[in-house]
């Protein structure tokens, strides 16, 4: 059974813990501070957050002592000479057919530190983080020093090894609305998986491009996403340009990767060379932004789905989250404890987690509801919490 | 030598300079900034983004004129000016 829970909020870090009268949530932590990703190594306990300050920029922030202290990170940086193609949100008039223009450049900088994760057990020190614009950033001493993985940022399909010159300069990475915030249109990797029977294999999903892959560690990636459909560009089934929204695997059986995107859930069982659309728009299981993967059985997932662009809040005032155990051949809505009216919340994509038969999620109303029976019987932990962004068991 | 004020809510990841009166060589605003940081490690990366240019939602002055160049950090603070680092207002 779960004992601990992290939040990051849009006021800070939340720790809730277990005990003989359930769970209580701890004073919160970096008061005030917008959290985007909270998370605890589980190799050696420490406790990770991505500040995401409104002036001072964002902060990896660290503690040691299980959350009584923090310190700085301030070495996740884009190298000098790090750039990319600038991005534009699409206007009412844009024509997605249309030749491309002399591309734009800019130095690369962090906007969000979007997603942190955690290298296999036999990789102590090995972490990873996400970013918007779109770096995957690697750390082999426990986060002392980060690295930008350059075969990923220099990958063809973003144009080619901009450090050196201006390369092919054609981008099929498109931005994430979750970019506008800092003044920008650019893309943003919000999902790592580190597999644990090899961990030098990666993936990284990445809004909006689509799901790449590394057998070797990251030396070089492959584009992941045959199978997968969108609906917003003229070829749904173009190589890139998707919209996956989070990107998970079983632990227990890593070929077994489940997708929220955009456009509908998607599963593969075979590590990602074919993605299946598993949507099922009659039981209102199609968008939404996260999805959670239990720990051993790779067909069975979790998502809270949401009425897509129109709206983007729960379908019909009322919160239910879908389970299926069959690899998306069917889904059960799970409602009981769940409010059924006049609830209008989003769960945001790393806001939904999963530890053996405890599931829990929150969203952005600051509702806080923890299961401890697979999401058959729903308890709250709390309405009042700041607008939370990230939920993690740990 | 300049004179460094600063919003108080550095104080909260800096409170070693709570209460100082911080006054450093004069030089560009980016010199004087890293004088900052020589006593308060990690003060730059709060200020400046990694390629030193100030940060969006930062504003800087001397004495009552808004420091110009936000890239490059070359206007010049002279001997007996301040060097005054604000918040830009928010909400939320």
């Amino acid at each position: 059974m779960a004992t601990t829970l992290l939040l990051g909020t849009r006021k800070g870090t939340v720790i809730l813990e277990r005990n003989n009268n359930g769970w209580q949530a701890r004073d919160i932590l970096h008061a005030g501070v917008p959290v985007c990703y909270a998370a605890r190594d589980p190799r050696d306990g420490t406790l990770w957050a991505s500040l995401d300050h409104g002036h001072w920029g964002p902060k990896l922030s660290r503690s040691r002592d299980n959350g009584a202290t923090w310190e700085d990170v301030l070495s996740l940086k884009y190298p000098k000479g790090a750039r990319h193609i600038v991005q534009y949100l699409p206007t009412p008039d844009f024509d997605p057919m249309a030749p491309a223009g002399q591309p734009e450049y800019k130095d690369a900088k962090v906007y969000k530190i979007w997603n942190i994760a955690f290298g296999a057990a036999s990789q102590p020190g090995r972490l990873y983080a996400g970013t918007i614009p779109g770096g995957l950033f690697i750390s082999d001493d426990g986060g002392d020093t980060w690295e930008l993985n350059r075969p990923l940022w220099n990958h063809a399909s973003r144009g080619g090894d901009l450090f050196n010159g201006e390369a092919t300069s054609e981008n099929h990475w498109g931005g994430t609305p979750a970019s506008i915030d800092y003044g920008v249109f650019e893309p943003g990797i919000h999902s790592i998986v580190v597999d644990p029977r090899d961990p030098n294999h990666l993936y990284v999903a990445v809004s909006s491009a689509g799901v790449l892959e590394s057998r070797d560690g990251g030396e070089t990636w492959v584009v992941r996403n045959k199978g997968m459909r969108m609906d917003y560009l003229p070829d749904p089934e173009a190589e890139w340009g998707h919209d996956p929204h989070f990107v998970t695997a079983c632990p227990g059986q890593p070929d077994h990767l489940w997708q929220q995107n955009h456009c509908g859930v998607f599963y593969s069982s075979d590590g990602a060379k074919t993605w299946k659309k598993v949507s099922q728009p009659d039981v209102a299981v199609h968008f939404g932004f996260p999805i959670a993967a239990d720990a051993n059985d790779g067909r069975c997932a979790w998502v809270v789905p949401a009425r897509a662009d129109s709206e983007r809040m729960s379908i019909g005032g009322g919160l239910f989250v879908a389970r299926t155990s069959d690899g998306g051949e069917s889904w059960q809505t799970l409602r009981k404890g769940l409010p059924q009216q006049h609830a209008y919340d989003i769960v945001y994509r790393h806001a939904l987690d999963a530890a053996g038969d405890c599931v829990c999620f929150g969203s952005t109303t600051g509702n806080v509801y923890l299961s401890e029976d697979r999401g058959d019987s729903w308890q709250c932990l709390g309405n009042h919490f700041p607008p939370v962004y990230s939920v993690r068991f740990g | 030598m300049p004179n460094v004020e600063m919003t108080s809510h550095l104080y909260r990841f800096f409170p070693q300079l709570e209460h100082l009166a911080i006054r450093v060589p004069t030089g560009s605003v980016a010199e004087v900034l890293r004088a900052v940081d020589a006593i308060a490690p990690g003060f730059t990366d709060y200020i400046l983004d990694e390629h030193g240019a100030l940060r969006r939602h930062v504003r800087l002055s001397i004495n009552n004129a808004l420091v110009v160049d936000r890239k490059t950090l070359s206007d010049h603070v002279p001997e007996d000016g301040t060097l005054f680092i604000f918040q830009a207002l928010s909400g939320g």
